[in-house]
């Protein structure tokens, strides 16, 4: 399966970072970071807490501000320009550790929120689009209901199925199974194994080491703000280059 | 030792104990549960005998037929003997009109009596949005109101049948496009103004002008300036417009065209209509304005900031008494001289500003609730800011603050009683007052005090069980 998913990557650049620094007040936490992401790539990040993964994929759709160097997300670079801002958002679906679903409002409602008041959809279409990714994540039949009647799996489905209506070209994924009891995350990673074999630009900071041998054609390891080591999954996992890889391989394989 | 078991036929349920269950056992566990409980609860009856034997005849003695306090007293004596007490409630019969009127000429009461009807017609969209049973009833109900009061009144016939004519369309309109009842709540403002306070037909109309010239500068000049530019570039057209060109229309207008009600002056309002008109006004325009405000302090951006906070910490630094006060003696100096600014308008924007601070406040609390989450996935779905605060982030931060909104509004109702300083005649201390130095009723004491805290009582708990009633018909976290 991995080897046909990387016949699907295009030489399209989808994200360009270059000499990216950011600090939150004093504290450096991403350090020159530089990388390239191809159209269909499908990126696994991995790192300890604190590592600065997650505000790194925060920073491709500017939840988080960087300080120095250049993002440049589908051809629109980020800068403090709000309609560049806006317009990679609307194009960059992220899903998070905690869902962040609306809770005031119904399923369906969620769903169709954004295309309606972003894209402009006619109401009817929107809720036709949601009602196709909801059978896509396999629960239509709550479409009526609460975010707040749901187990923390159909959350996190919806959520993601949430940020497809929207049509994004590339997918953030940030710890997306974390919060999740162990029963529930594998309906959930099927859903984003699902997603990566579509061919989807795909960012996942996660620690489901199975999910990234599966489907991810590249492996970024970060610590203390900065790319340590990146491979192919095979090669990352069987022969780990740095020593700070292996040993942060050999505590979260260990048992 | 063993330790196997298994069930081998399964119990039926069975009801509890007598002891456990219904009065009994709640009057065990609440009433006489520890000998302190028990000596409370004895204590707690005996007082409330006491206040019942002592109250009790006073009501029972109440009289409704009499021309004088003393005659009241006479006929309480006359019929429980020497010495007996007695509510003289025939004070209301007296006066009941200026408790709710205050000096209006009685002639013209229908006007403030539609404005009460059509008030609810116009609340009703807001409260009940989108809800066509509740929608139905509360304009059936308002309708209904008006023909019984509307008669009673003795309203002229051309007005009778007009209100009949509007408040039935706005109830045929709530079965057909009950979304269309909104642009009645917005022209309402304009036509209370001038139902209560009467003139010219196009006062309210060039007045209600001022705000289409606002929109059309706004639309005009937003895509060249930007939003918040534009939004201030329209409200100072339209102050230009208010200020400067309004009343020469509405002159010039009225040369044309004379149509009209007679004028009532500011100081003919008192008792109710005084208190209503205010804290109505006061709660319709605080909200948004507060609204504005929690935003505004949340601002990232300085002077937008430094405006709310500086705003909203001045206004409830000071008492509500000094900046009534304001209103009646300072804010003249501040205005265009020659403008003659009513008394009730000015007290009604001061209490509007007093009660949008502590909304302000009030709703920063239910933003500060939010989870972050709510904030990012609104960024990360590409809605920008407004789409963001009116879609994901106040309809839950208001719901959160509702039960200390009500409480600010019925505070704010309450408060509107303060105005007997500055000379208004608001129902408690005004009137109350003016009763008390009608010489047929001098030395009443509890009745009025009684009639004016029951009528707050109602308007008060009325307003709190419709925010419990709106918690409930929001609550979807199914917790």
């Amino acid at each position: 399966m991995a080897e046909a998913a990387k016949m699907q990557v295009s030489d399209e650049i989808a994200i360009q970072i270059t000499g990216m620094n950011k600090w939150y007040g004093q504290f450096h936490v991403l350090r020159d970071i530089n990388m390239t992401v191809q159209r269909g790539e499908r990126i696994v990040i991995c790192g300890p807490s604190g590592s600065g993964k997650s505000t790194l994929i925060r920073c491709i759709n500017r939840l988080e501000e960087h300080q120095q160097g250049q993002i440049v997300v589908d051809g629109t670079e980020l800068t403090n320009d709000l309609k560049n801002i806006d317009k990679v958002r609307s194009e960059v679906g992220m899903v998070f550790q905690h869902f962040n679903l609306f809770p005031h409002l119904t399923i369906l409602e969620n769903l169709t929120l954004a295309p309606i008041w972003v894209r402009k959809v006619p109401k009817r279409e929107a809720e036709e689009t949601a009602m196709y990714f909801l059978s896509k994540v396999k629960i239509p039949e709550q479409a009526h209901k609460y975010p707040g009647q749901l187990s923390g799996g159909q959350q996190q489905r919806v959520a993601i199925a949430r940020s497809l209506c929207m049509k994004p070209r590339i997918m953030l994924f940030d710890e997306p199974t974390s919060a999740l009891d162990p029963e529930m995350i594998k309906e959930v990673l099927d859903t984003m194994i699902q997603l990566a074999q579509e061919g989807m630009t795909m960012l996942c900071v996660t620690h489901e080491m199975g999910f990234a041998q599966a489907v991810a054609n590249r492996v970024i390891f970060m610590d203390q703000g900065q790319i340590v080591e990146q491979n192919e999954p095979k090669e990352f996992f069987n022969n780990p280059k740095s020593e700070r890889t292996k040993l942060f391989l050999s505590q979260i394989l260990g048992h | 030792m063993a330790i196997e078991f298994s069930r081998k036929d399964m119990l039926p349920p069975l009801p509890p104990p007598v002891s456990e269950r219904g009065a009994v056992k709640w009057a065990r566990e609440n009433l006489f549960s520890t000998p302190l409980n028990i000596a409370l609860t004895v204590l707690g009856v005996l007082v409330i005998l006491w206040l019942v034997k002592s109250a009790l005849p006073w009501w029972l003695n109440s009289v409704w037929n009499a021309s004088s306090l003393s005659e009241c007293r006479a006929i309480v004596e006359a019929s429980a003997g020497a010495g007996a007490t007695g509510a003289c409630w025939a004070m209301l019969r007296v006066w009941w009109s200026g408790f709710i009127f205050g000096f209006y000429p009685s002639a013209e009461w229908w006007r403030p009596i539609l404005s009460l009807g059509l008030l609810f017609a116009a609340l009703s969209p807001a409260l009940f949005a989108g809800q066509k049973r509740n929608l139905t009833i509360v304009i059936a109900g308002a309708a209904l109101f008006l023909v019984v009061a509307l008669y009673l009144a003795e309203t002229p016939a051309t007005a009778f049948v007009l209100s009949m004519v509007l408040i039935l369309g706005l109830l045929a309109l709530a079965q057909v496009a009950p979304a269309k009842l909104l642009w009645f709540t917005l022209i309402y403002p304009a036509l209370m103004l001038w139902l209560l306070w009467g003139g010219s037909v196009w006062l309210p109309i060039v007045g209600m002008a001022g705000f289409g010239v606002l929109y059309f500068v706004f639309r005009l000049a937003s895509p060249f300036i930007g939003l918040a530019p534009a939004a201030g570039l329209g409200v100072v057209a339209a102050a230009l417009w208010w200020l400067y060109i309004d009343v020469p229309v509405v002159n010039q207008l009225q040369g044309l065209l004379p149509f009209g009600i007679p004028s009532i002056d500011s100081d003919e309002f008192g008792g109710f209509l005084l208190a209503t008109v205010i804290g109505v006004t006061a709660i319709t325009f605080s909200l948004p304005i507060g609204i504005l405000l929690a935003l505004g302090r949340q601002s990232d951006m300085l002077i937008v900031k430094t405006l709310s906070v500086g705003f909203i910490e001045f206004i409830r630094g000071v008492p509500l008494i000094t900046l009534l006060f304001t209103a009646s003696l300072l804010l003249q100096y501040f205005l265009p001289p020659g403008t003659n600014f009513d008394i009730i308008l000015r007290v009604i924007i001061l209490v509007t500003f007093f009660a949008a601070a502590y909304l302000a406040e009030v709703i920063r609390g239910g933003l500060a609730a939010l989870p972050r989450g709510q904030y990012e996935a609104a960024d990360a779905l590409g809605l920008d800011y407004w789409r963001a605060q009116r879609l994901i982030i106040l309809p839950q931060a208001l719901k959160i603050s509702i039960p200390a909104i009500v409480s600010t509004f019925i505070g704010l109702f309450k408060d509107t009683t303060l105005v007997g300083l500055i000379g208004l005649y608001e129902p408690l201390k005004g009137i109350t007052q003016l009763v008390r130095a009608d010489t047929n009723w001098k030395g009443i004491y509890w009745e009025p005090y009684i009639f004016v805290g029951v009528i707050f009582f109602v308007i008060c708990f009325g307003m709190s069980r419709y925010s419990m009633y709106l918690e409930r018909k929001l609550k979807t976290d199914h917790r």
